[in-house]
């Protein structure tokens, strides 16, 4: 890795009961992940994407890119508008510098062309 | 609702939260993850680990038995229909693997006013069975000022 460099663009597309099945691994059941009238009654569209979700796809580009889980040894978003289920996600990101040994890349999780998760910055142990 | 700044400083009792291999196969299967690390025992074990390696962002799995005292807690105030997760910063040391046991304490770093906004920060720090810290998390949030 080196600075410049993109790293390889993650594409997923959560499907309808995704936040249901997250709700049940990561132990946050928020009505606004799980419940349409819920989440409608408090001014969403319908049930929203966790996003410490979207997160994971962010920090998956990045293990991904890196060789494995080891190398993550920090990442921090801004989680900005919402993410909804039936709908592709990128992440995209590019190599900022590299120095000591640690990449560090910026990010950004897009759908239908809107940031829901922008200024992501990683730091990857490297080679 | 007043915003009330009482509760920084405040840190809570620990908690504690055995890691399961079924667990992080259900954590990484609804995040995505394919890297057999996670998934499949003996290619862990080949690759030097004890058992299945948790995807760094399984943290909020291990963390998340701390936090509830927190966003409950009245001291804090959080009124959660206004309530938006608006940043997240995780640190890692080394990785979690099934078996290991994770004790996590959350600590209120700030929480400051901007007219009718609230802005809540906390901290994770978790450590596992050995005392290697493994996640410090800082947690951001701000609840929205009420029309009322």
């Amino acid at each position: 890795m080196k600075a410049g460099d993109e790293i390889p663009t993650v594409t997923v597309t959560p499907d309808r009961y995704l936040t249901v099945r997250y709700a049940g691994a990561s132990g946050d059941f928020n009505p606004i992940h799980v419940d349409d009238d819920f989440a409608r009654q408090v001014g969403l569209p319908g049930r929203i994407l966790h996003g410490l979700w979207t997160m994971a796809q962010v920090a998956r580009a990045q293990t991904e890119a890196a060789g494995g889980p080891h190398a993550l040894k920090r990442l921090s978003v801004t989680f900005r508008g919402m993410g909804v289920p039936e709908s592709e996600i990128t992440v995209t990101g590019s190599v900022a510098k590299v120095e000591d040994g640690i990449a560090t890349v910026h990010a950004v999780a897009e759908q239908e062309g809107r940031a829901i998760i922008r200024n992501a910055e990683a730091e990857l142990q490297v080679e | 609702m007043a915003i009330s700044t009482e509760a920084v400083g405040k840190r809570y009792e620990p908690s504690t939260y055995a890691v399961g291999r079924e667990k992080i196969r259900e954590y990484a299967y609804a995040v995505g993850e394919t890297n057999p690390l996670h998934l499949d025992v003996e290619h862990a074990r080949s690759q030097g680990y004890r058992d299945v390696v948790a995807p760094p962002m399984f943290c909020v799995v291990y963390c998340g038995v701390a936090l509830g005292p927190v966003m409950f807690d009245p001291e804090v105030g959080i009124d959660f229909a206004r309530l938006l997760h608006s940043a997240q910063e995780f640190r890692w040391g080394p990785l979690v693997v099934s078996g290991d046991e994770v004790e996590t304490t959350m600590t209120v770093k700030d929480i400051s006013a901007r007219g009718e906004m609230g802005f809540y920060t906390f901290e994770s720090v978790s450590t596992n069975q050995d005392g290697d810290t493994v996640c410090v998390g800082t947690w951001s949030n701000i609840v929205r000022g009420g029309e009322e």
